[in-house]
């Protein structure tokens, strides 16, 4: 990694002669395509409020890993474990037509805040768990890039494997069950994906925003494509564009990172509404 | 392949379905045969999407569905095809007729781009429904006759033993529905294949059909169409003079 450091601080940059944003552009690097691909189908089949309140239960992961007194790394465990099972109980609960999708989220997500509230505020305070709120990316280390690089392999394989499934379900569930498409293991598989993305990423660009860089990059990138394969690669660029752009802006500037990035994804939408108002 | 068995069939033999402690299907036994066009008849909630589920395998069902060949051989494996009423979807989404049917035809991810091949194979379909002007146009943008007709070469490959067709021209104007319903005669004949179409619109069905059963949670009858609109059954569940 040494040799890493010192090939950036021979790059004209001055941000860069830092290990820590170098550190922040790697995680930047492998988090953001990801969340640009997983991001797609998300938008496309009206699910951006559920991975919102998937974001939201990493509160109550971490809290449920403070009260089994895991250290920080094993509390990415308790919320990755809680993800994938908060993420399959909306989706279980959901199939029962109980009550509206957007009614069983809200319910989910607002339970799973008040809970992870209650936890992590019981011992003093919520003060010293701010930071999870805005995240902080400038604080990766080595270890955390590892496990940044494993989701993003892993998410690319899975996403590989189940896409058309998930694509035809959308369409159509009995379409896709005629096709031979095992549906609701497809729709599992891929909130598990959504859901570990999530949790590994949440740390580092906080609850409040995990969502925004799963939803808007793609948002923009349904605006100026008209293909499946246009749509991934349109959305996997505004991401990288707006993580390593929001990055050198805020180390520049002083700003927050997540937000700087949340907001230049968001000048992206825009610029692409008024694309798409033109082509038209 | 353009011969006439007449044997080989898709069978369905006292087929029952209980949801909810209501039973929805009445051990309902027919024949659909090869080379013929089925269409399945009744009013809402007779129970025609609740057999065409079971037939795709979503519902749950008592009873024994076989399909048997010319010589009255069990075949293990059934390929159906089916073509539903309507899709409900976000019309803005960036998909063409060419993602769709790729996601189907071929295991390459869909998100990475379409082979030269798959190309090939989806523009060979879409030829068979006259629609191979459609393979680069969003699907969004396909007119309603125009989707069911892609979802129809969909339907087609693999070659399905029984294609289900679920109100398949409902929504659609005159025109398309004549187009469509041309479209599945000629492959009915080309192809030899089952077919069971579910309609509401009766005209069409006497043009179209060879074969009519009349549901109403059980068969009440079935035969040749001229012979089911004449009877007794039929009057009761559509009132009389309902098909000119």
């Amino acid at each position: 990694m040494q040799a890493i450091y010192d090939f950036f601080r021979t790059l004209p940059v001055e941000s860069l002669n830092y290990t820590f944003v170098v550190r922040a552009l790697f995680a930047v690097l492998l988090l953001t395509p990801l969340f640009g691909l997983l991001g797609t189908m998300a938008v496309n089949h009206q699910m951006a409020f559920f991975s919102d309140a998937l974001g939201h239960s990493a509160l109550t992961g971490i809290g449920l890993g403070m009260l089994l007194g895991l250290s920080r790394d094993l509390d990415l465990v308790s919320m990755l474990v809680f993800g994938i099972f908060w993420a399959l109980m909306i989706v279980a609960i959901k199939r029962t037509g109980a009550a509206s999708a957007d009614t069983v989220i809200s319910v989910f997500s607002s339970t799973s805040v008040a809970a992870g509230l209650v936890i992590l505020s019981s011992g003093g305070g919520f003060s010293k768990y701010s930071s999870l709120l805005i995240g902080d990316i400038l604080t990766v280390a080595e270890t955390d890039l590892i496990w940044l690089l494993l989701a993003l392999v892993l998410g690319i394989a899975v996403w590989a494997l189940i896409g058309n499934g998930v694509l035809l379900t959308g369409i159509n569930a009995s379409l896709a069950r005629s096709r031979g498409f095992r549906i609701r293991l497809w729709e599992g598989a891929f909130v598990v994906l959504v859901a570990v993305a999530v949790m590994l990423s949440i740390r580092w660009i906080g609850v409040l925003l995990i969502n925004a860089l799963l939803i808007i990059p793609a948002a923009a990138g349904r605006n100026l494509a008209r293909s499946v394969r246009q749509h991934a690669v349109w959305s996997v660029c505004i991401a990288l564009f707006s993580g390593v752009a929001g990055l050198f802006l805020s180390c520049s500037t002083g700003l927050a990172t997540g937000p700087t990035i949340v907001l230049i994804a968001a000048a992206c939408y825009m610029v692409s509404l008024l694309v798409r108002s033109v082509r038209k | 392949m353009t011969h006439v068995c007449h044997l080989c069939h898709i069978d369905l033999d006292r087929i029952s379905v209980t949801r909810g402690g209501q039973e929805l299907l009445h051990e309902v036994s027919m024949h659909i045969h090869c080379g013929q066009l089925t269409a399945l008849i009744g009013q809402n909630g007779a129970g025609k999407t609740t057999l065409i589920r079971s037939l795709l395998g979503e519902l749950p069902y008592t009873g024994k569905i076989r399909h048997v060949n010319e010589n009255g051989r069990d075949v293990p494996h059934l390929i159906t095809g089916y073509v539903p009423q309507h899709l409900e979807f976000d019309r803005e989404m960036p998909l063409t007729v060419q993602d769709l049917m790729a996601a189907a035809f071929s295991r390459r991810p869909v998100w990475t781009g379409v082979g030269a091949k798959t190309r090939a194979a989806i523009l060979e379909a879409l030829k068979e429904v006259n629609a191979q002007e459609l393979i680069d146009r969003p699907l969004g943008r396909c007119s309603g006759g125009e989707t069911q007709r892609v979802l129809l070469a969909l339907s087609m490959h693999p070659a399905p033993d029984l294609l289900v067709l679920d109100e398949p021209v409902s929504g659609i104007d005159s025109n398309g529905q004549t187009l469509f319903l041309d479209l599945v005669s000629r492959l009915r004949k080309n192809h030899h294949m089952a077919i069971l179409l579910v309609s509401h619109d009766l005209r069409l069905v006497r043009e179209y059909a060879d074969h009519v059963v009349l549901l109403d949670k059980s068969v009440l009858a079935q035969g040749a169409p001229e012979y089911v609109f004449g009877t007794p059954e039929f009057d009761r569940v559509f009132g009389s003079g309902e098909v000119s």
